[in-house]
């Protein structure tokens, strides 16, 4: 096994190194303009803003900005963002807890949601509980996150007035200061997580009735082991395959941050960052953050490998 | 049954629905701006007062055709990639993976730009201006959302290819493309009819993101995702506006998924206990 | 005969003769409003008047927090940096120019004893130097003091293009000399009728030297007070996170008395304008918001029954339908919209009549802008001494169709206008942006009813407004027939605004498209007019070459004006904001104050 996971982490390297290629050219060859809204300012004629151009260097040919990126990364170098001049490990290093913090627990919620519901509507499919878990579910991935997100707003902060919904960070600390930051949180934490919990729920469901109705599990039934016991030992870790696969996926977005989340509730997260820096064409920091991302993607990729063959002892490894 | 009825009622709606309702969508009336539903428009009207039934009709069509293909390419190309890389045991399996990491993490936003630049002119000339953005938007919203339907598919395969009945499928001698096909495949589908219903949403609602990036239709073309979006910001003043695309999309996601269902029960001869 | 009579005026009023405010009634009486009759005195060489904001409160300190919500949050805190407002709005809680733009367009003095004029001395008969004083006893928040080096460094700092400064514009073209501790001179190339840019305004705000002059070109962005400005404004940095948070405290040494009144401020950054606008006026979560570009439908809704209201400043921002002169179909010379082309269509001056007959301003404003907008037929629409009244507009379907009819574009079989068995087709272009996709629309649709097909076309804002050689989807390579945005006014002085047109500006593939004249649009007369207006140092000459100018653009419709767009603010009820069409929003920052 250790030889298996050490192959493929040795794998691991060429891969990132040819996604950090491509990435590169993506964003390169992706038009736009860091300096952009200098472009109707009178007091800033154009030869400026091409000047600027210029001295960050994008007018050089592609394959020297990407092997100047490369070599100041190895040397652990990320590079400045060229709308705010700060370094970019400095600007995701910023930006890092608050998406850890939100995104991580609404990725919680979505899980403890989904899988209990998603168990209890597959040992009784078609029953009230499923078809209210169902409809459920088609609204919640009907709906998207920015429509969802204004109608929290309308109801928990303008009609009820329960809630802010303008993430900030406090200062302080203590009771007061924790509870702030959990009431703030929670708005933006239930409209992702339920978003997430909708679709995973259904996965859920698929996965256990796919599995319940399997020859070994009736005759786990027969042998007299109680509902519960077979839902759990026999039935559960048979459906797990695709809920790892499904959670493999979605670890990454802890780190990416969620983009339409982010904005709307005005959380200082990676998905911000990010949605800003590539519309301002910050370059360095786009690639430095989905550089990162990819390295994830490949990392959960692996885990969720290791995992099936735990989970199913069958599947081997070469 | 019912679900598929309710598809195809959703579907005559939006085909034959612009010959009984003959409202102009675009015809612009600001004083008539974010009514309520009345008996001149059944579905209220916008701010800029244009019908919403009307726009909601022809809306429909796109949307559901965007959708419909979308999904169709994504659980297409996610299923081949996936089943690809589930069966085999060598490098080609590692290349393909390679390909779904790499596409789970390019930034679709930068990507989506490039591919306006390099390739708008290029379709539309070739299709026509409605044709090729049409082709574009469906190639790259599927082209987006393989990768989960991708892994989700190895996974299934790579657990029930050491299966029993796939084994004694092989020891009798069936050719690696009937074990796919005969025996590991629908009993891979529960995942995959799955994702295929959660992309008709989501190809409807990104279809609305790419029109802001320019890439979509034209900015006054009316589609469910866009008018959704469109409503976002008067919620609170006219909730009609939102009410009408949100259940569209929620009952075109709904009759979608029983006839997965259906499919897959039809596939698999064990029912449900 | 008018200008005769208003010269004698400005001259009593110069010798004392005639008071001040006999000069405004008077021109009130013949139908001008206060602030044009001041402009016309500041223009005419009397000393600017200064109209300072109301303040009440009589010590400094006890007005608790101040919480800004900017729906883009700043990214950098460097004034020379500032890429775009919101960067100059964060800069400008800490650092300060000499003197700021107050609401009537008058100078206001901050770092300066006092403003420049001929009487005192401060501004030379030529237009050629400026010599400004500073307020002794100015102290930067790490209590050294202010003097003309720093004023001298910022020159040099700025104007050295290896610092890569986006206000090296300002500072190019001059040269500023210390006099003594507390005065400079900046000396122009040329005559220089409009001498307020360097020193003054968003691009004005000074850094210190002792903190930057280590570095100064190519070491700029390795300057540490870069995130941690040290300025003389009237609080002081405690916390800068980029695109998200600004922090400060109260400058209790601050140069003004009893200011500032508020003892924190703090500037949170991110989200749209529309959420922005329910967390000032719906919630009262925040006390103010910027740059609220919301329908005004939405906002009044908003305001019924609300803990805060929309606040409208006048400036010059105009949103325009700009008409290609050239042929954006056909290449010559690998490029399209090339000036040795004519436009096969809008170059028959009765089509562009029609366009321009065929924009439903009012609807515009009804349905999208409201408060936030006025229609005009003018390019020019501030301040008010340039702002010219011999122009109209109206809309009207009828007359669009006739004009096109004489013009030879008759109805096809679809409805569509043909001429020589060419339809006429437009291509209207524009940035993503909610209302822009609305004008559109309602533009598209009108134009329709006159026979004209017209396809729309949106580009993402980074692209459109981009200087990216390669990228034709730019507003400067102008590759449609027809293109909408906003030119902002970000002085109260037309001259860079207008200079734009002069047909040695026109945007081609030589100059890399940064020729500002997009609409390629090339016309003697208005050159002259331009030219001579650069040096022309009577202000009422002056001010009648830029409403000529306006004028000839006015014929030609070489842009359609769509709106004369007010700045939009938010604001809680209690709060009492200094604001300025022709000012950034914080720029009176230290003026603000609360209400109980």
């Amino acid at each position: 096994m250790s030889q298996y996971i050490l192959r493929r982490l040795m794998i691991a390297i060429p891969s990132l190194l040819g996604i950090s290629v491509v990435l590169f050219v993506v964003l390169a060859l992706a038009p736009g303009d860091p300096f952009s809204e200098l472009a109707t300012n009178p007091n800033v004629p154009p030869e400026v803003q091409a000047a600027l151009r210029a001295k960050f260097g994008l007018d050089d040919p592609i394959y020297l900005r990407y092997l100047h990126w490369i070599t100041a990364m190895a040397h652990g170098d990320w590079g400045f963002s060229f709308v705010s001049r700060v370094d970019v490990d400095t600007l995701i290093l910023q930006r890092l807890p608050t998406t850890l913090y939100v995104v991580g627990s609404s990725q919680l919620l979505a899980l403890l949601i989904a899988i209990p519901v998603g168990v209890y509507a597959a040992t009784r499919p078609y029953s009230l509980f499923d078809q209210l878990a169902n409809t459920f579910a088609f609204i919640g991935f009907s709906l998207p996150t920015f429509f969802t997100g204004i109608l929290f707003i309308l109801v928990f902060s303008v009609k009820l007035d329960w809630l802010p919904f303008v993430y900030t960070s406090v200062p302080g600390s203590g009771i007061p200061w924790l509870l702030e930051m959990i009431r703030q949180a929670i708005m933006p934490v239930m409209v992702l997580g339920l978003f997430q919990a909708a679709s995973m729920t259904r996965f859920v469901r698929s996965a256990m009735l796919d599995v319940i109705r399997l020859d070994y599990v009736t005759t786990a039934r027969a042998k007299g082991l109680g509902q519960a016991k077979v839902i759990v030992k026999h039935v559960m870790r048979n459906a797990m395959i695709p809920v790892v696969t499904l959670i493999a996926l979605q670890m990454p977005a802890v780190f990416g941050g969620a983009i339409v989340t982010e904005q709307i509730f005005r959380i200082p997260g990676i998905g911000s960052l990010l949605i800003s820096s590539i519309l301002a064409n910050d370059t360095p920091v786009v690639m430095a953050v989905t550089f990162v991302f990819a390295c994830l993607v490949v990392l959960f990729n692996l885990i969720a490998d290791v995992l099936y063959g735990w989970l199913d002892p069958r599947i081997s490894f070469r | 049954m019912i679900s598929a009825v309710l598809l195809l009622l959703l579907i005559a709606a939006v085909v034959i629905g612009p010959f009984i309702w003959r409202v102009s969508i675009s015809d612009i009336d600001v004083v008539a701006g974010l009514q309520g539903p009345s008996l001149a428009h059944p579905f209220g009207t916008d701010d800029l007062g244009q019908d919403l039934l009307a726009r909601m009709i022809y809306g429909g069509r796109i949307s559901l055709a965007v959708g419909l293909a979308a999904m169709l390419v994504s659980v297409f190309v996610g299923t081949l990639i996936g089943a690809l890389a589930g069966m085999s045991r060598g490098a080609l399996g590692y290349a393909l993976m390679w390909l779904t990491d790499l596409f789970l993490s390019l930034p679709q936003l930068p990507l989506l730009l490039m591919l306006i630049y390099l390739f708008r002119d290029g379709l539309k000339a070739m299709f026509g201006p409605e044709g090729g953005i049409f082709i574009l938007i469906v190639l790259v919203i599927g082209g987006l959302r393989w990768m989960p339907v991708a892994r989700l598919v190895r996974a299934q395969f790579l657990s029930l290819r050491e299966k029993e009945f796939v084994e004694a499928a092989r020891a009798l001698g069936a050719s690696p493309v009937r074990q796919v096909v005969r025996h590991i495949l629908p009993n891979a589908l529960g995942p995959v009819i799955i994702a295929g219903t959660i992309d008709v949403a989501a190809a409807i609602i990104a279809e609305s993101t790419l029109s802001f990036l320019g890439l979509g239709f034209p900015p006054d073309t009316p589609t469910w995702g866009r008018i959704l979006y469109d409503a976002k910001d008067f919620l609170d003043i006219g909730p009609h506006w939102a009410l009408f695309p949100g259940g569209a999309i929620f009952i075109a996601v709904v009759a979608i998924n029983f006839i997965g269902d259906g499919l897959r029960d039809a596939l698999d001869a064990r029912k449900v206990i | 005969m008018f200008d005769n009579n208003l010269r004698g005026m400005i001259d009593d009023v110069k010798d004392g003769r005639m008071d001040r405010r006999a000069f405004v009634k008077r021109m009130i009486a013949v139908g001008l409003t206060a602030p044009m009759a001041n402009q016309i005195l500041a223009i005419g060489g009397v000393a600017m008047a200064q109209s300072p904001n109301p303040y009440k409160p009589t010590k400094r300190g006890g007005g608790g927090p101040l919480k800004l919500l900017w729906w883009q949050g700043p990214t950098l805190l460097n004034p020379h940096f500032a890429t775009g407002t919101k960067d100059q709005d964060g800069s400008r809680i800490f650092y300060e120019p000499l003197a700021s733009w107050d609401v009537d367009g008058h100078l206001n003095p901050i770092l300066a004893a006092e403003i420049p004029s001929i009487q005192n001395g401060g501004l030379s008969a030529d237009a050629k130097t400026v010599t400004w004083k500073l307020k002794p006893g100015v102290k930067w928040h790490d209590g050294k003091p202010v003097t003309a080096d720093d004023l001298v460094f910022n020159w040099e700092y700025a104007s050295d293009p290896a610092t890569a400064a986006v206000s090296i514009e300002t500072y190019s073209g001059l040269t500023v000399e210390k006099i003594d501790d507390l005065t400079v001179r900046i000396n122009f190339k040329k005559p220089t009728p409009f001498w307020a840019n360097a020193f003054v305004g968003a691009y004005g705000c000074i850094i210190p030297k002792h903190l930057f002059a280590d570095y100064k070109g190519g070491k700029s962005r390795e300057a540490p007070n870069n995130l941690k400005p040290v300025g003389t404004g009237p609080y002081k940095f405690v916390e800068f996170k980029p695109g998200d948070l600004i922090r400060g405290e109260i400058n209790p040494d601050y140069h003004m008395a009893n200011r500032p009144f508020f003892d924190t401020i703090e500037m949170k950054g991110g989200g749209d304008a529309v959420s922005a606008a329910r967390a000032v006026i719906q919630t009262g979560e925040y006390d103010f918001a910027w740059n609220i570009q919301v329908e005004d439908e939405v906002l009044l809704r908003l305001e019924k029954g609300g803990k805060g209201k929309a606040l409208f400043a006048v400036g010059g921002d105009i949103e325009f339908i700009a008409i290609n002169f050239t042929d954006p179909n056909t290449e010559v010379d690998g490029e399209r919209s090339s000036i040795k082309t004519k436009h096969p269509i809008l170059s028959d001056p009765r089509v562009r009549q029609a366009l321009a007959l065929l924009v439903d301003r009012d609807s515009v404003k009804k349905a999208i802008y409201g408060r936030a907008g006025r229609t005009t037929a003018n390019y020019l629409n501030g301040p008010e001494e340039f702002v010219s009244k011999n122009t109209k507009w109206e809309f009207s379907v009828e007359k669009a169709s006739a004009l096109l009819e004489q013009a030879g574009w008759k109805p096809g079989s679809d409805g569509i206008r043909e001429k020589d068995g060419k339809k006429l087709k437009l291509l209207y272009q524009t940035s993503i942006n909610g209302p822009r996709q609305k004008t559109q629309a309602i533009v598209k649709q009108a134009c329709q009813k006159a026979g004209i097909d017209v396809e729309l076309k949106s580009v993402v804002a980074s692209v459109f407004f981009s200087s990216d050689v390669a990228n034709p989807d730019t507003y400067a390579h102008f590759y449609a027939d027809i293109e909408m945005f906003q030119i902002p006014m970000t002085q109260p002085d037309p001259a860079l605004h207008m200079r734009r047109y002069h047909s040695r500006n026109i945007a081609t593939k030589e100059n890399k498209w940064q020729g500002p004249n997009f609409p390629r649009w090339a016309n003697k007369e208005f050159d002259a007019a331009i030219d001579a207006a650069d040096t022309e140092t009577d202000p009422i000459k002056r001010a009648d070459l830029y409403i000529k100018g306006n004028d000839l653009m006015w014929q030609d419709n070489v842009m359609i004006p769509v709106m004369h767009r007010l700045a939009v603010e938010a604001s809680s009820n209690t709060l009492r904001p200094a604001l300025s069409g022709w000012a950034n929003q914080t720029d009176n920052l230290q003026d603000w104050y609360r209400e109980s």
